[in-house]
């Protein structure tokens, strides 16, 4: 992939209209990056989404602006960072910056209310296509240990409300744990 | 003076807030309401409200809210990089990181333990999403909002089988919404 002004232009126009239509919390940038980046334009595979992901939101900040920051360092390093930064950040800031002069008139407008309720069941029905997707990919590969990891954080973050970034370090400990096995089994083999 | 406390005020939002989303609001909650007096719990709660009406993470949302009221664009813009700063230094520490260990078999088996894991939260995420939008007033047996329902299964049809747009379903979903609770409903 060449990194020429196209490049950024196309980094730039992708993370501004996700950022742009993330309505409802940080997961919704997860069916529009899979869309745009992975499906779309093939810069990002499913595989290295998923790190980002998983990195974004064990960090401190929004993450958003975090995952942007991983994809946007990951293809084209700092300047890429920077830029897919910059494009996720400004259609927060343009929008609220105008909202909060009258926003008194748009909490109170009966019609925005009425749109917004609409546009909530718009934006289930789109995360709602991605997680089986998802569950699809994970199911597929009839193990059974990455199906139990995931039944287990979804009912750690659904039913008990566990902090987000505590289920991701409990799942990289069993990462770490499972990896040290194999390790030791491998050593075990070398010299018995 | 003030552009300075809110930079700071608003690096510590970002600095404390793990696991995005809801996890920000006691910490912006406690910069912004307790510490600093910038707003009043009641307009806390209309920045809460406005931003589940806008896009973007809480965090800018809040930053950029309480900027304008304090200091106008500057105080926005310098709020809002005050609430980025430490989160990029250090996903990009992270992110050099993984560029250069990210193939390791190790860092791969971890990160292969983690993928089923997000996956399990952002089914999570969908539920609470999908629960919001089908019982606007609560789940409850009654709370079942039937338009909701229709909207959500056309535009997962839409989706699924004709590869609809997902901004275009989303804006839809809005214009149908809209039309139809505005016209029709209550």
């Amino acid at each position: 992939m060449k990194k020429d002004l196209k490049f950024y232009l196309k980094l730039f126009a992708g993370c501004l209209r996700i950022s742009a239509f993330t309505f409802g919390g940080g997961y919704v940038i997860v069916p529009l990056i899979k869309k745009r980046f992975v499906d779309e334009l093939g810069w990002v595979s499913e595989e290295k989404m998923l790190d980002y992901i998983a990195i974004g939101q064990s960090s401190p900040g929004p993450i958003a602006v975090n995952t942007a920051a991983m994809m946007g360092y990951g293809l084209a390093g700092l300047p890429g960072a920077l830029v897919a930064v910059f494009a996720t950040v400004l259609p927060p800031l343009v929008i609220l910056s105008v909202v909060s002069v009258f926003y008194a008139l748009v909490i109170e407008n009966a019609v925005v209310r009425n749109v917004l309720r609409g546009m909530q069941a718009g934006v289930a029905a789109v995360v709602l296509d991605v997680v089986v997707d998802l569950v699809a990919a994970v199911t597929k590969s009839r193990r059974a240990v990455p199906v139990v990891l995931m039944a287990a954080a979804f009912v750690a973050a659904a039913v008990f409300k566990v902090n987000v970034a505590f289920i991701i370090l409990a799942s990289a400990a069993y990462g770490v744990l499972a990896v040290a096995k194999v390790r030791g089994k491998e050593r075990g083999h070398d010299n018995p | 003076m003030t552009i300075l406390k809110l930079f700071f005020a608003f690096f510590q939002v970002g600095l404390f807030t793990i696991g995005g989303g809801y996890a920000a609001l006691p910490v912006i909650q406690n910069q912004v309401v307790d510490t600093y007096g910038w707003l009043t719990a009641a307009e806390f709660g209309d920045l809460i409200t406005i931003s589940q009406m806008t896009p973007g993470p809480i965090g800018i949302n809040a930053a950029t809210f309480v900027g304008m009221r304090i200091a106008g664009l500057p105080g926005a813009v310098v709020a809002t990089v005050g609430c980025i700063l430490a989160p990029c230094l250090i996903v990009l520490t992270l992110a050099a990181l993984y560029k250069k260990y990210g193939e390791l078999r190790a860092v791969r088996g971890v990160l292969s333990s983690l993928h089923p894991a997000v996956v399990g939260l952002i089914a999570s995420a969908a539920l609470s999403i999908a629960l919001q939008a089908l019982f606007p007033a609560g789940v409850s047996l009654t709370g079942l909002d039937i338009a909701a329902v229709v909207l959500v299964t056309a535009g997962l049809f839409a989706l699924r089988r004709f590869k609809v747009n997902q901004i275009t379903v989303m804006l839809a979903a809005g214009a149908i919404g809209g039309l139809f609770y505005s016209l029709v409903a209550r």
